[in-house]
């Protein structure tokens, strides 16, 4: 019995060395990589700094200069708020009508890649992989690219947003909804395939119920990014009003009432949108009672 | 030593656990017994105040354990140690990792982000796995470990947080029988040799009676027997899990010695 404890004292030593040796090691490295990461991060910074036309310390005072201006002469002419939000109000029906469409057009270009894409679901399963890049590609370019490419083409409006968005949704959307079906039960596909469906029917019958609310909560959180998308397209004149609010800023003091009338229409909608979006999505996901 | 009155929960209209009243007057090794939904987890999980009772109050040495908030609440965690039927370890973490989890009550968040554990305390999480047999398994990660190595590694954090209570949630329900000995056997040891009170929910009747000096049998919420191994008769265990005349404890055991006896009404108590 001795002999054992004695046994177990030593090799509990040994174990403890080897253990606080595996720990020093680790702290070791741990140690190195947070100095690297320090490092890289007070170079990359005096870099980035030293690079900037202005300098980041110089520029910082000056940081609520333009806010300030754009405030102080909304507030004296707060008089004409709600006129311009009435006038704006109009473009900004446009951009939300973008964001609508453009989702629509990508939720179901997206369906179709997305299970074209899937493996145990496609069509041509060869042609996965095809599928699979197409998507890639297509929320790798930034809507911005498309739709600046689309304007010199096509001229300004909202059909260029239009397209630019959709393609990018698409290509997102197809990402997420490949994910969600990969999971989707397989049993109910091969009972409608025993009984002759053809593959859209077997998809539309087996798989869409199954999926259909977490899609539905993926595309409606795609639509509150596509009302911040086609916002920002406007300024690079798709319509809407991000346009308007393009031309407002650029005119400079002066017209800073209309840019502040507009920053509270796109913040409102925004907000507003955020909210319905998030509660339908919350019931989706929970069930109605909750 | 430790005192419970009268402690209720409900959730909506059904009641858990329904006006539990018992006093614990030095550390013994005490089994919760009762059919599943018996309230016998929720009881252990009020005591840990893992969650809040909807009436009644729990003393431990004369300190009312049911009023505590935040960090007073988090030190008594760290007083009550928890062992559940699903071990509930990091299983990405290594074994002496898991063991050095029973003093996060004692760090800083900061020192646990940087996995600094004093040099002390690695050197004890070790001899507390020695001390139940599976300190070579220390760098290991703990899901590589069977199930019985899992609990025990439980144990070890358990111990690690130095607890005057160590609560047992069916710690052996997912164990085979070799393992739940092991186990039963191990949390046997740390009450006699350390003094510890252990209560333990368990599922058979025949590892209540070896293991424990006192059990408590609960039915529908309700504690309807508290009495020693001997008061507790198979006419009472028939009652606590509301059984009629063919019930027999060979039937649910997991002892593998119940296989030579089965049949017989002998008991053995350890």
């Amino acid at each position: 019995m001795t002999d054992a404890t004695l046994g177990s004292a030593s090799s509990v030593d040994t174990i403890q060395s080897a253990y606080m040796a595996q720990v020093q090691r680790r702290r070791l490295y741990g140690g190195i990589t947070l100095l690297l990461f320090v490092a890289l991060m007070v170079s990359g910074f005096n870099i980035a700094d030293a690079r900037n036309a202005g300098g980041f310390w110089d520029g910082i005072a000056n940081i609520g200069a333009y806010p300030a201006d754009v405030l102080s002469e909304a507030w004296e002419k707060r008089a004409d708020l709600p006129a311009l939000i009435v006038k704006y109000a109009p473009a900004l029906m446009e951009t939300i009508n973008i964001a609508a469409v453009s989702t629509l057009i990508g939720t179901a270009g997206g369906i179709i890649l997305s299970l074209l894409g899937t493996r145990g679901l496609a069509r041509w399963p060869r042609l996965i992989p095809v599928f699979r890049r197409f998507s890639d590609i297509m929320r790798a370019v930034p809507e911005i690219v498309i739709a600046l490419v689309l304007i010199f083409v096509l001229g300004g409006g909202p059909i260029p947003a239009v397209i630019a968005i959709s393609i990018h949704t698409a290509g997102a959307l197809a990402k997420m909804f490949s994910e969600v079906a990969e999971n989707a039960d397989l049993k109910p596909v091969e009972g409608l395939a025993s009984t002759g469906a053809t593959w859209a029917q077997r998809m539309w019958l087996g798989i869409i119920p199954q999926v259909a609310p977490n899609y539905l909560s993926y595309a409606l959180l795609r639509f509150e990014i596509n009302i911040r998308a086609s916002a920002i397209l406007g300024f690079v004149g798709a319509g809407g009003i991000g346009y308007e609010l393009r031309n407002a800023m650029a005119w400079g003091p002066g017209r800073f009432d209309e840019a502040a009338a507009i920053f509270v229409l796109l913040f409102g909608t925004i907000v507003l949108f955020d909210q319905i979006s998030s509660r339908y999505r919350n019931r989706l996901t929970e069930g109605a009672n909750a | 030593m430790l005192e419970i009155h009268s402690l209720t929960k409900r959730f909506g209209p059904n009641t858990a656990v329904d006006n539990a009243t018992f006093v614990v007057d030095r550390p013994m090794m005490i089994g919760v017994i009762g059919s599943s939904g018996a309230g016998k987890s929720t009881m252990l999980r009020m005591l840990n105040r893992l969650s809040d009772p909807t009436e009644g109050q729990i003393l431990f040495e004369g300190k009312d354990v049911t009023a505590l908030k935040g960090a007073a609440k988090r030190e008594w965690h760290s007083r009550c140690a928890m062992i559940f039927q699903q071990f509930n370890l990091v299983p990405r973490l290594d074994v002496v990792s898991n063991v050095l989890h029973g003093t996060l009550n004692r760090r800083s968040t900061m020192a646990t982000m940087f996995n600094l554990f004093p040099q002390e305390d690695i050197h004890k999480a070790i001899e507390i796995l020695d001390r139940l047999g599976i300190a070579e398994h220390g760098p290991k990660r703990a899901e590589a470990l069977s199930g019985g190595q899992q609990q025990r590694v439980a144990i070890a954090r358990a111990l690690m947080q130095d607890p005057s209570i160590i609560l047992a949630d069916e710690p052996i329900a997912s164990l085979d029988p070799m393992n739940a000995q092991i186990v039963m056997e191990a949390l046997r040891r740390i009450h006699e040799e350390d003094g510890r009170m252990v209560i333990a929910n368990l599922h058979t009747l025949d590892t209540a009676r070896r293991y424990c000096d006192r059990v408590i049998g609960m039915r529908h919420g309700r504690i309807v027997f508290d009495g020693t191994p001997e008061q507790l008769t198979t006419g009472i265990a028939r009652e606590i899990y509301g059984a009629g005349a063919d019930f027999s404890e060979a039937a649910t055991s997991t002892e593998i010695e119940t296989l030579d006896k089965s049949g017989s009404q002998s008991l053995e108590i350890a």
